[in-house]
C-alpha cells in the first residue's frame, strides 16, 4: 500500500516536539517498512527552507538544547528514499522563490495535485 | 455482512479543545452502528480521549451539581463506541501512540486501549478499506 502524507500546518508543536509530528511520523512509518511519500503545502512549505535557526529558547532556567531542525528533518526524509513533493504556488505566495531549499524536493503545481493523489492508495492529510 | 468494511481513523486533537474530536467520534459511531471493523490510532493529544483519569465536574453556571451536570467524558464515549461495535458484530482496535502517552503522562487508559507505535498505524491502514486522518489544524 502506497500512502501520501500531506503536511500543511506549519510549525505545529515543533518547539515542544523538536520536530514536526507529520514529518516524524513519515520517517517512522518508512522505517517500519511503509511505502510513504510526503507533500508539503501551505505554511509547511517553509520547512524546506535552509538556514532556519530556532536555537536559544529559554524559560527561566530551562533551556532548549535540541531545537527543531526542520530543514534537516526534511533532508532526512529524502535520504531515506521518501519522495517529498512541494507545492510551487505555496512557495511563490510566501516569497520563497529563489530561497535556498533542501535538495531533492519534487515541485508540483496545485493543478497537478489530483493527478498526484491518483498514484497513491491512501492520502493522509495531517 | 456482505458489505462489511474495515476503516482506520488517525486522530490527533485532544479532547475539550475543538469540534474535530467529537466529530471524529461521531464518524466512528456511524461505523460502529454498521458493525464495521474499526481501527483507531490516537496520535499526539488525542491519546487523552481515552484517558482513564478524566473526572466529571459540577457546573455553577448551569446551576447543576456533578450528578445533574452529567459532564461528557470522552473516555466513556470511547468505551461506548467499543461496546457498540462489539454489539453489532464488529471488531474495535484502539492504539494510543506510546511516545505521545509518555510525553504527556497519559498512561492510564480505559480498558480495550492498547499502547502502540506508528508501525501499528501502518498495519491498521494496510488492513483497512480506507483511512481517515483528522489532523490538528493551526
Amino acid at each position: 500500500m502506497k500512502a501520501l502524507n500531506i503536511i500543511e500546518t506549519g510549525y505545529r508543536a515543533t518547539l515542544e516536539e523538536q520536530d514536526d509530528p507529520g514529518v516524524w511520523l513519515s520517517y517512522t512509518l518508512k522505517a517500519a517498512g511503509g511505502d510513504v511519500d510526503v507533500l508539503l503545502r501551505g505554511n509547511a512549505v517553509n520547512y524546506a527552507v535552509k538556514g532556519q535557526d530556532s536555537t536559544g529558547l529559554q524559560y527561566g532556567a530551562s533551556r532548549q538544547t535540541e531545537p527543531p531542525r526542520l530543514a534537516d528533518n526534511i533532508a532526512s526524509l529524502t535520504s531515506k528514499g521518501i519522495v517529498v513533493f512541494i507545492v510551487s504556488e505555496d512557495l511563490q505566495e510566501r516569497g520563497l522563490e529563489g530561497v535556498p531549499l533542501v535538495e531533492g524536493l519534487t515541485p508540483v503545481t496545485r493543478s497537478g495535485l489530483a493527478r498526484l493523489f491518483d498514484h497513491y492508495h491512501q492520502v493522509w492529510h495531517w | 455482512m456482505a458489505d462489511k468494511k474495515t476503516l482506520a481513523f488517525a486522530l490527533m486533537d485532544p479532547p475539550y479543545e475543538n469540534a474535530r474530536s467529537t466529530t471524529a467520534l461521531r464518524l466512528i459511531h456511524i461505523a460502529a452502528k454498521r458493525g464495521y471493523d474499526i481501527n483507531v490510532f490516537a496520535y499526539e493529544g488525542s491519546v487523552f480521549l481515552a484517558f482513564a483519569k478524566q473526572k466529571p465536574h459540577p457546573n455553577a453556571m448551569h446551576g447543576r451539581n456533578v450528578e445533574e451536570e452529567n459532564h461528557v467524558l470522552t473516555k466513556d464515549l470511547v468505551s461506548s463506541l467499543m461496546e457498540e461495535t462489539k454489539r453489532n458484530g464488529g471488531r474495535f482496535d484502539w492504539v494510543n501512540c506510546g511516545l505521545c502517552v509518555d510525553e504527556r503522562g497519559a498512561a492510564e487508559a480505559v480498558e480495550g486501549v492498547r499502547r502502540g507505535s506508528p508501525g501499528d498505524f501502518l498495519k491498521m491502514a494496510e488492513a483497512s478499506d480506507n483511512t481517515l486522518v483528522i489532523g490538528t489544524r493551526g
